[in-house]
């Protein structure tokens, strides 16, 4: 039973982070419905921002972690204006196709400097973070993210649902010549919000660098893991992204932990194939499928 | 003998046969000649083994590349797994090979039938779902066929690898580069052919009509989802065939290359040559093969200066550099691909010293 219960608090650790690392996926879907295939490296980008900046330049956590939101928000910035913003009104193949170049080489550039070797970050968070109830323990991480998660899904639901700039996003991703046309500036919240997404992102890998370790290739794989997530959750639906998240965590523990370890990495890619094929829209996904 | 036909300085097709005739000008009929006397009758002769295993590669990949094109190019649907059908022909041709006892010229096209039949199960999702969705699906055929290569290892060997037998075409050995260099470009020239013929066919014109707008493809009365289907099933075909070729080729095959970075490699191809173009297809496997080659031995000289060591340069990091920027900056600058660039060139050519 303890191993039951330590399961499904690891699963839902980690279903919890995946669910973060969708968000930011989900945004920029939802925003200019882009699927975005750096998002994996966008993490990895964020996670090695704060590792050389609190280990190599020596700087306190709280500042470094700022840094690397503001970093982050540049750098998704930066790659709207430079790489997607010429693709405004290109098909989907085009776009598509640009996410998976910047991939490689987001992938390329942080093989080159950081290697593909593991790297850790100093401990930083107090040991009395963590919770034990009766034999099972939390570490204080997973607590921590746990709390980040919660705490960014409420305020990006207030902004999605109250802000301005919210009501504009999803006015564009409901229809971008509508939008265009009642006055909102869609190459603006393009822009915000890949800054934004790639924000979020940035924060998700910080909270993954700290669980795992940070490797280039395993953060990058985790950013295709976004995939089955937001398929289950819904592609445009951020609540959806975090429960759908939450599924795929715990299937991925009990699957580690009950059947086989080795299936762990191919449970949530099976799990997207009949999703597709029997609810495409997901969980939470606005029913939208033209049967063409 | 009749005369030569010129370029008419003007469009005056009369007729939709004029329209999809291949060669407007016995000249192109004449440089298709010269090109495959070169191909077949010199090339082989002059270049070294390494060049000639360079030219083996480009045509296998060329194969595939084709495939894809018609998927991505033609119907305008994305595949993210053509890195695993590729192994699934390659595995469905070493299992043909060691456990049936077939031959190579019934193990090639069997591989290739038993990928089509793998894609056409990724493809199904197609039917409910638009290309954004395909992609996710293929993307999923990716991982689990990989995870299935690696693991079911009663069929597969896992990481050992199936040691395949000696290629033979009725009683002749197929060994070494300039055997196979033959085989596979005949095969190349085959698939060329299939492949210009079948987009000037009805199957052809519908995939194209289901790219171009699909509401209107189906008002027209085309099926969908059957041409969506077959045209997958048409592009793994493409791909297990080309997998089968490289796996006797090899000699032995493991499940490591038929990773999700092999998928993109082939679509760099694709893209970089030029969608929805033959030929595109063909200059995106020489760019990218060569590319490859180029990177290796860029590698191998830096690691002669010893400076690679400390530097974490290796091979994977610079080629994924170098992919990416060439697939970001050929989406960015050329969109259509080499065979734009090589029309352009062409036609300066033609126009030549009276160009507007």
């Amino acid at each position: 039973m303890d191993f039951f219960i330590q399961l499904l608090v690891n699963g839902l650790s980690i279903g919890l982070l995946y669910g973060l690392s969708a968000m930011g996926f989900v945004m920029i879907f939802k925003s200019s419905s882009v699927l975005n295939f750096a998002h994996g490296e966008l993490l990895a980008m964020g996670a090695f921002l704060f590792l050389v900046l609190t280990t190599w330049a020596g700087l306190p956590v709280y500042l470094a972690f700022l840094i690397t939101l503001a970093g982050s928000f540049v750098l998704g910035f930066a790659v709207e204006r430079l790489f997607l913003r010429p693709l405004i009104g290109e098909s989907l193949i085009f776009v598509i196709m640009l996410t998976v170049g910047l991939a490689s080489i987001f992938k390329g550039l942080l093989l080159f400097f950081f290697g593909g070797n593991l790297h850790t970050y100093p401990e930083f968070l107090p040991a009395g973070l963590g919770l034990q109830f009766g034999n099972v323990l939390i570490p204080p991480v997973y607590v921590a993210s746990s709390f980040i998660g919660i705490v960014f899904l409420v305020l990006f639901g207030l902004f999605f649902k109250f802000s301005p700039q919210g009501i504009f996003m999803r006015s564009v991703a409901d229809n971008q010549t509508a939008a265009l046309s009642l006055g909102v500036h869609v190459k603006k919240v393009f822009a915000l919000s890949w800054a934004i997404a790639a924000m979020v992102a940035g924060m998700s890998g910080i909270v993954l660098g700290v669980i795992n370790g940070i490797n280039v290739h395993e953060i990058s794989a985790i950013g295709l893991k976004v995939f089955p997530v937001v398929i289950l959750g819904g592609l445009d639906s951020i609540g959806g992204a975090i429960i759908g998240g939450i599924i795929i965590g715990l299937l991925e523990t009990f699957t580690c932990g009950y059947i086989s370890p080795s299936l762990r990495d191919v449970v949530p890619y099976a799990v997207l194939v009949c999703i597709l094929l029997i609810k495409p829209y997901g969980l939470f996904g606005l029913v939208e499928i033209e049967r063409v | 003998m009749r005369r030569l036909s010129f370029h008419p300085c003007g469009n005056f097709k009369e007729s939709y046969a004029q329209e999809i005739t291949i060669f407007e000008t016995d000249f192109g009929r004449l440089s298709l000649m010269a090109g495959l006397i070169l191909l077949f009758g010199v090339l082989p002769f002059v270049s070294s083994p390494y060049f000639l295993y360079v030219c083996n590669m480009i045509g296998i990949a060329a194969i595939a590349a084709l495939g894809l094109n018609i998927l991505i190019g033609y119907t305008g649907l994305i595949s993210l797994g053509h890195g695993a059908f590729f192994g699934v022909g390659a595995y469905a041709a070493a299992i043909l090979a060691t456990r049936l006892g077939l031959p190579f010229w019934v193990c090639v096209p069997a591989a290739g039938i038993v990928t089509a039949l793998t894609g056409m199960v990724f493809g199904i999702p197609s039917g409910r779902l638009k290309g954004l969705y395909l992609t996710i699906a293929t993307l999923a055929g990716q991982f689990i066929i990989e995870y299935i290569l690696v693991h079911w290892e009663s069929l597969t060997q896992g990481t050992m690898g199936i040691v395949l037998p000696e290629a033979t075409i009725f009683g002749l050995v197929i060994d070494g580069d300039r055997p196979f260099f033959y085989v596979i470009f005949v095969c190349l020239v085959l698939v060329t052919w299939m492949t210009k013929n079948l987009m000037r066919t009805r199957f052809g014109r519908a995939f194209i009509a289901i790219r171009d707008n699909d509401r209107a493809a189906e008002g027209m009365g085309i099926p969908i989802f059957p041409y969506k289907l077959l045209s997958f099933g048409i592009s793994s075909f493409y791909a297990g065939f080309a997998g089968a070729i490289w796996a006797f080729y090899m000699i032995s095959i493991t499940s490591e290359p038929f990773t999700l970075s092999l998928s993109v490699e082939y679509i760099a191809m694709v893209i970089i040559g030029g969608l929805a173009s033959i030929p595109g297809s063909i200059f995106g496997a020489i760019f990218i093969t060569g590319l490859n080659e180029i990177l290796r031995w860029l590698t191998d000289i830096f690691m002669g200066m010893g400076m690679a060591s400390g530097f974490g340069l290796n091979m994977a990091s610079l080629r994924e550099l170098a992919f990416g920027l060439a697939i970001v900056l050929f989406i960015l600058f050329e969109p259509k691909g080499l065979a734009e660039i090589w029309r352009i060139v062409r036609s300066n050519f033609r126009l030549w010293p009276f160009s507007y």
